[in-house]
């Protein structure tokens, strides 16, 4: 039941998220951070991918995708075109994420004023 | 009382509820994200024949869409300060901060303001995602061949 698997990865990662923000002084930049570099860890170990079929949507709509994508990218850089591949594929799968959010932010703080 | 004191005090009187509820809210949030991304990504792939990866990309782009439009309409900071992790750690997170940052500083001119400003809290996660995915494909290589 993919459904029910996307509700419980993502309400996991953000359960273990909390729980660290509650209990720490890390600040949520700490977080996001720390989650990126360990969807990069876990794409490395192979198991991101593997949440990603267990989970579908929950595992791609975090923040640790991004490091998945990023090590997924460098890693298939290489395979296609050597070593220069792994900095010229390193945001190939993440720029359509950092591409669109430069846009759309970039758009919108033209057409609207901050409300404090 | 320094600083750390005073943080020692408030830890002692912040009820052990407010924790779990957090917890809870932020399970709860976050599970939703998944749960509606998942709904979207179905109907991406069964109703339109949009591939599975494309359907990804298609859901990154929309969870950014939304989250940056309900950060420049104004209601999504409340949003994110009852939620938390909940919003945070998804996407969502990501495309908050960039907004925000952006419409924030927008006023201070193009460059010295909007320019220099725009990564201020989303740079981190650019930075450590950029540096580990990299050295982590590095040594992938080395070890995977």
């Amino acid at each position: 039941m993919i459904f029910l698997n996307a509700f419980l990865l993502s309400g996991a990662f953000c359960l273990v998220a909390q729980i660290i923000l509650d209990n720490t002084k890390m600040t949520p930049g700490h977080i996001t951070s720390i989650f990126t570099v360990l969807g990069a860890l876990l794409s490395f170990l192979g198991i991101y991918p593997k949440l990603i079929e267990w989970g579908g949507a929950g595992a791609t709509a975090q923040i640790s995708n991004f490091g998945n994508m990023l090590y997924l990218g460098a890693l298939e850089g290489y395979k296609e075109m050597g070593v220069l591949g792994l900095v010229s594929g390193l945001l190939s799968k993440s720029s359509a994420a950092i591409a669109s959010a430069v846009i759309i932010a970039f758009v919108l703080s033209f057409i609207f004023k901050p409300k404090n | 009382m320094n600083k750390e004191e005073y943080q020692k005090l408030v830890d002692e009187f912040t009820p052990k509820e407010k924790k779990l509820k957090n917890a809870i809210v932020a399970f709860v949030v976050g599970g939703l994200v998944g749960f509606l991304g998942q709904v979207f990504v179905t109907i991406l792939q069964n109703s339109f024949g949009v591939e599975v990866t494309e359907s990804y990309v298609w859901l990154c782009i929309t969870i950014i869409f939304i989250a940056s439009l309900f950060t420049a309409l104004g209601f999504f900071d409340n949003w994110v300060s009852k939620c938390k992790a909940g919003l945070f750690l998804p996407t969502t997170g990501f495309a908050h901060s960039v907004t925000s940052s952006a419409l924030d500083y927008r006023r201070d001119g193009l460059i010295t303001g909007l320019g220099s400003n725009f990564f201020k809290l989303a740079g981190s996660v650019l930075l450590y995602g950029m540096i580990s995915g990299f050295f982590f494909a590095v040594l992938g290589v080395i070890i995977y061949g």
